[in-house]
């Protein structure tokens, strides 16, 4: 991908990739709910974002095509969220300490 | 570069196309709309941590069965309007316009649970202001309040997805969208997907409380 042409160089993800993700998409979804009929305590919330957060990561990856695009997307991706993660860290930092 | 980066009309016009400025500008948008659901994300999250146990008392009033059930229509219509931008890259208009209806018809089935979802949870007393509602404990009152806001935003989301999805799929059949100029499906497709983003948080948070 040395050329910055955009519309003759273009990835192109296969049938098959997307269906496979689907699968695991459902899977993780199955598990989700299965796992939240068991009491885990405060753990549970826990495992229910790690859950949601590898089924994002599916998402922006294959879906979304942010693995196959220019390295300058991943960039935004990651400025928007370590951004988001700073404000929920500065807030809590208020409302714990209250 | 090369002549190819430019689009050649059927007179031999040059016309100056850009895709990976559009998707730039597509992906801008979707962060803005990150930031708009992540603030409502942050005050249920304050309020979940001052009021963890009425959250979970209000939550048990959640059908967990529709919350998965939507979950799974989002989830399929994803793959669906994925597999459409791959079917008109690989030159299969039919397959294309076949996977986009699907999607939308999945996310007007997602709308239709949505509404017995909400006339239920109504015929309850549960809405916003209603006497049942606010006789109950703040914490209830707060989750039940962000349950609206936050699945009624995703919902007009929804609803301008089709929209949008809609305009696309009309621009596919007027051949405007091609296997050699297909950004705008791409785009939808981007909108489309962080609906479904959004959704795979909203469930967990909201649904599988117990």
């Amino acid at each position: 991908m040395q050329n910055d042409n955009s519309k003759h160089e273009h990835h192109v993800t296969g049938y098959g990739t997307y269906i496979l993700v689907w699968l695991a998409l459902i899977a993780l979804t199955s598990i989700t709910v299965t796992v939240s009929g068991i009491d885990f305590g405060m753990a549970a919330l826990g495992i229910a974002l790690f859950i949601a957060a590898i089924k994002s990561a599916l998402v922006i990856n294959i879906f979304m095509h942010i693995k196959f695009d220019e390295a300058i997307f991943k960039v935004f991706l990651l400025v928007s969220l370590f951004t988001l993660l700073v404000i929920f860290i500065l807030t809590f930092f208020d409302v714990v300490n209250r | 570069m090369s002549q190819n980066d430019h689009a050649v009309t059927a007179n031999d016009q040059h016309v100056h196309r850009d895709d990976i400025g559009s998707k730039m500008g597509m992906w801008l948008f979707l962060f803005t709309e990150l930031l708009l659901f992540g603030g409502m994300f942050l005050i249920y999250a304050v309020y979940r941590f001052q009021h963890t146990e009425l959250f979970k008392l209000a939550a048990l009033e959640l059908d967990t069965a529709v919350g998965t059930l939507n979950t799974i229509i989002l989830l399929t219509s994803s793959l669906t309007v994925a597999l459409a931008i791959t079917a008109l890259q690989k030159g299969n208009k039919f397959l294309s316009i076949l996977n986009l209806v699907i999607t939308i018809v999945f996310a007007l089935t997602f709308m239709v649970n949505k509404f017995f979802e909400w006339s239920v949870k109504f015929s309850h007393g549960i809405y916003p202001g209603s006497e049942d509602l606010t006789s109950k404990q703040n914490g209830e009152i707060l989750f039940f309040g962000l349950y609206y806001v936050m699945t009624g935003l995703h919902g007009l989301h929804v609803v301008i997805g089709v929209a949008l999805l809609t305009y696309v799929l009309v621009l596919i059949i007027k051949n405007k969208i091609t296997s050699e100029n297909f950004i705008k499906l791409e785009n939808s497709g981007l909108y489309w997907h962080l609906v479904d983003l959004i959704w795979i948080f909203l469930f967990p948070l909201f649904y599988l409380i117990h």
